[in-house]
């Protein structure tokens, strides 16, 4: 039998704040352990929160960009648990009232365009991370924490349980990272950990209108991974339903493990934590004045539907590569920038499109570590424009740019790369051509001036594309005639 | 009388007469504590280097305020209070060698003013009692009769001023923690309105209700206190910013056209005869003093201390959550796996009642059960406070008994929780509703236990309690006693 799937998505994304959520530790990445902690972040007794104003700009920010409403009011909770990974003994988040409500993305699969709503957007703080070796002596006789993840803001934007394949899930989870990012939110690196999912996955047979019992797959950290463990989930649940495998689909938590391409159950409904949520009485309820919405309404980042408009229109760009262009924020501004710098937009457009994507592997997380900047490409078609390079070079040295960083101009310098247009330092290589193929040269002086072109491209071999195209052709053309 | 017996204020103008030293003062002080600490037990730890090392830089005037009237004033700090470098238990065993890594904002406002710290103090633990008698290190006893109890959870710091082992000190009152031990030692105890001083740094019980305030022999030395713990502290949410008047302008002795509540909800049967005597003396007094004296009604005074114990638990149960064993205090060195280790840490390093809290305010908080309890308490807050806002718009301040009995034998109650519980009754309601409120000095029963009066205001209008409290005060010489101890 088949069945249909229902899925709903959890996705949890690390605010771009400075400090923390409820102290003014630094937020930054990596580092020595328990380096970036203070008494209030590492549950000190005593200690209060105070409540990062940015963290709550960038929440009201995400639920503009999706079509929240933003809540005027709004309250912090206390979700209480025991881990070593947890200095309070419990999380402030937001339960019962949330910053952001019912919102919505729009996405396309197999040209067929649908609408996700968004049940809700919440504020909360990061835990901390456990480490089960020594970060030195790599013994593995304790487990030690470091806390300076711990009580760095998080968003946790709420799906409805509205996609209905993988496809959907993953079309989803790409468009809110790229809205995010376009409302400059998050980084929305995966593999980081800055924009986690969770996948809450059923099944029941088509025409049913009841939710089937409902299973959360955790531990997917790409766009691939959710994908896969969505589909490993469905056959299995497939298989639960149609008596082809043994069990029972219960209400439980599945880590995906992407070693072995399955998933395994975590904790079932009965070991599920009661949280005992109550509203933290160390911070007051957030109240939003409308005029501070309305200005960050107004200062919101252009989000992808409008750049790709103004792409079109003001860069004149055929709609396919304006659609390219804004499906990364890294990738637009990469495009602009360049423009920026030698402005023909739809000469840019090509080149990022064709060469650029392909060498960051269609991955445009990895657009800001690349060693080739738009700078570089800008640079690279004005030598070309100045006949400094040929054409067929610069793809040499811009691949040259982006595996060393170094600017095309040395490049080409220390590769010795720039265009020949010197008749004298192309004579030898033309000669050495027309007195290695004495039956082209008949061929030619027969009247086959199509011929032409084939002594030429011997020679552009011989000098690796360096040579002026123009002065190459009049050179063969005297030779030979 | 010796340095020790006196007050702030006055050692404060022999400070400026130069008729005593700070250091003087100190020694007088140690010296006392030397002498009686053994049978009253109010310190947990003392600090006499430092203190002297203050002591001396309030003589020679360094780093500190010169008009402040508690420049080189010897007080005591209740061992909640977060002091960084020295060791903060808050008398619990899971934080016996835990040493505070920062200073709680109060603390450092009274250090800023150039206060003396002769050391810490004793108190249920975690702030979690009525008698003093819940501390990991042994109970306080009141100076008045050694054989009974100080009252709680500031026992350790009412016993200590009345024996004159500090000037003055510093309490939390979460559901009558300053008032009553304040009652039961013949002290002036004042609880601020919530959010007039900050909560960072104490050791939190339950977050809504905890407030910080003065215990001290008079009122004057009450304003004095008040002036430099209240205000507005960045680092506490909950903490108003509100401008902070100087309360001793407040301290007036006439009480013309002041209007005096009373609410009959909290004269009643149950009370000791000797106490409800004092009280209707004291209402006397205050009609006297030109004050009109109306009947007030406060209808859900009875579901005080059921509400109380369900939203001061569920918040503590919330709050104690830190005291894993994982970071600071107290850790079981046998546990084998994590779940034995929070469980035997906690076991083994919480008291009874701190035990009995949690177990409580996490029975109300679990699924199913929040709506009933939890839910439910806070809308009955709300009715505790609005019936308080309905009896101020015939009143300017309330007056009321502090507790239903004077002092009580040690052990009389230490088995019975509920009974323990209900020393509360007349002092709960204040902290559920936000509001100041104050324990004074009344009078003394035929065996010479002090008894005390409260006087409660509406929200940060501590300047009108105050000034009802200092016209009574000098009307009267309750506040002069001190206890005979040898």
């Amino acid at each position: 039998m088949s069945y249909e799937v229902v899925i709903g998505l959890e996705v949890h994304a690390q605010l771009l704040t400075r400090t923390k959520l409820f102290c003014s530790c630094s937020t930054e990445f990596g580092g020595e352990p328990n380096k970036n902690t203070c008494p209030v972040c590492l549950g000190q007794p005593g200690t209060l929160p105070v409540l990062n104003r940015q963290a709550v700009e960038f929440a009201i920010r995400a639920g503009l960009a999706t079509g929240c409403s933003i809540e005027t009011k709004s309250v912090f909770a206390r979700k209480n648990y025991f881990y070593p990974d947890l200095p309070k003994g419990y999380q402030i988040s937001q339960y019962e009232l949330p910053v952001c409500l019912k919102g919505h993305l729009d996405i396309e699969v197999d040209g067929k365009a649908k609408r996700v709503g968004l049940t809700r957007i919440h504020m909360e703080e990061d835990a901390g991370k456990l480490v089960h070796e020594h970060p030195e002596t790599r013994a593995k006789d304790a487990s030690w924490v470091d806390f300076n993840r711990g009580g760095t803001p998080l968003l946790e934007i709420v799906s409805d349980p509205d996609m209905r394949s993988p496809q959907e899930a993953v079309a989803y989870l790409k468009k809110l990272r790229t809205i995010l990012v376009y409302a400059g939110v998050t980084d929305g690196n995966m593999e980081e950990g800055s924009l986690r999912c969770d996948a809450n996955v059923s099944l029941r047979p088509f025409g049913q209108e009841k939710f089937g019992t409902k299973v959360e797959l955790k531990n997917m950290n790409s766009f691939k991974n959710v994908e896969k463990a969505i589909l490993y989930e469905i056959d299995r649940q497939g298989a639960i339903l149609d008596g082809t495998m043994e069990g029972k689909i219960v209400q439980e938590t599945r880590l995906w493990d992407a070693d072995k391409s399955e998933t395994h159950s975590m904790r079932g409904k009965e070991e599920a934590h009661d949280y005992r949520y109550f509203p933290d009485p160390d911070l007051l309820p957030l109240v939003l004045d409308q005029a501070w919405i309305e200005r960050v309404r107004k200062e919101l980042p252009e989000l992808p539907e409008a750049k790709r408009e103004r792409f079109m229109t003001q860069h004149h760009l055929p709609a396919y590569d304006a659609e390219v262009l804004v499906s990364a924020k890294g990738l637009a501004d990469f495009f602009e920038t360049c423009v920026a710098a030698y402005p023909q937009p739809k000469k840019v457009a090509n080149w990022v499109i064709n060469e650029f994507l392909r060498m960051i592997g269609n991955d445009e997380t990895k657009i800001p570590a690349s060693p080739l900047k738009p700078a570089h490409l800008a640079e690279a078609m004005k030598l070309v424009d100045d006949g400094a390079i040929s054409g067929s070079v610069m793809k040499t040295v811009l691949q040259k740019v982006f595996e060393t960083g170094a600017p095309p101009k040395s490049v080409v310098e220390k590769e010795g790369l720039a265009q020949i247009s010197d008749t004298g330092a192309l004579e030898a290589a033309v000669d050495e051509v027309i007195a290695a193929n004495p039956k082209e040269v008949e061929k030619y002086k027969g009247g086959n001036e199509k011929i032409l072109g084939f002594f030429v491209g011997q020679v552009m071999k011989k000098t690796g594309g360096r040579a002026n195209p123009g002065v190459l052709n009049d050179l063969v053309k005297k030779k030979l005639s | 009388m010796e340095l020790f017996d006196l007050t702030i204020h006055e050692l404060a103008d022999l400070l400026k007469q130069k008729k005593a030293s700070s250091r003087e003062i100190t020694e007088s002080v140690f010296k006392r504590v030397k002498a009686v600490d053994s049978k009253v037990h109010a310190y947990l730890s003392l600090a006499e280097e430092k203190a002297l090392a203050q002591a001396k830089n309030a003589d020679e005037n360094v780093g500190a305020i010169h008009e402040s009237p508690l420049r080189g004033i010897p007080l005591g700090i209740k061992d909640n209070f977060l002091i960084e470098g020295t060791k903060t238990t808050a008398s619990s065993k899971i934080l016996e060698n835990y040493v505070a890594p920062y200073t709680a904002t109060a603390a450092q406002k009274l250090l800023d003013q150039g206060a003396v710290v002769v050391g810490k103090l004793n108190l249920d633990e975690f702030a979690m009692g009525s008698s003093n008698e819940n501390s990991a290190f042994g109970g306080v006893k009141n100076p008045w009769d050694l054989e009974r109890v100080p009252g709680g959870s500031s026992g350790g710091s009412a016993a200590a001023v009345a024996a004159g082992e500090c000037i003055a000190a510093t309490g939390t009152d979460t559901g009558g923690s300053i008032r009553l031990p304040a009652a039961l030692t013949n002290l002036v105890g004042l609880k601020p309105t919530y959010g007039r001083v900050s909560r960072y740094g104490i050791v939190a019980f339950a977050s809504s209700l905890d407030q910080v305030g003065p215990l001290t022999k008079d009122v004057t030395d009450a304003a004095i206190m008040l002036n430099a713990l209240a205000g507005h502290d960045p680092k506490d949410s909950t903490s108003l910013n509100l401008p902070v008047p100087d309360y001793t302008k407040a301290l007036q002795k006439d009480l013309k056209g002041w209007k005096i509540g009373i609410p009959k909800e909290y004269f009643i049967d149950g009370t000791d005869v000797e106490v409800a005597k004092a009280l209707q003396t004291a209402i006397e007094t205050v009609k006297k003093l030109g004050a009109e004296c109306v009947d007030v009604t406060l209808p859900h005074t009875d579901y005080g201390v059921p509400t109380y114990y369900i939203l001061a638990t569920a918040e503590a149960s919330s709050n104690l959550a830190r005291y894993d064993g994982i970071r600071f205090g107290y850790r079981n060195r046998e546990a084998k796996d994590l779940t034995s280790l929070y469980k035997k840490s906690r076991s083994e390093g919480f008291g009874a009642e701190v035990k009995r809290r949690i177990m409580l305010g996490t029975y109300v908080l679990s699924a199913g059960y929040y709506d009933a309890y939890y839910l439910r308490g806070q809308k009955v807050r709300t009715l505790i406070r609005r019936d308080f806002e309905k009896a101020f718009e015939k009143c300017d301040v309330i007056l009321t008994p502090v507790s239903p009995t004077p002092a009580w034998k040690t052990g009389e109650k230490a088995s019975d929780p509920l009974k323990m519980y209900l020393s509360d009754i007349f002092t709960i309601n204040v902290n559920l509703a936000g509001l100041p409120g104050m324990s004074l000095p009344c009078g003394f029963t035929g065996s010479r236990l002090p008894i005390g009066m409260q006087l409660i205001a509406k929200h940060f209008e501590e300047e009108k309690m105050l000034r009802v409290a200092y016209a009574y005060e000098q009307a009267n010489e309750w506040h002069k006693k001190r206890p005979k101890l040898a």
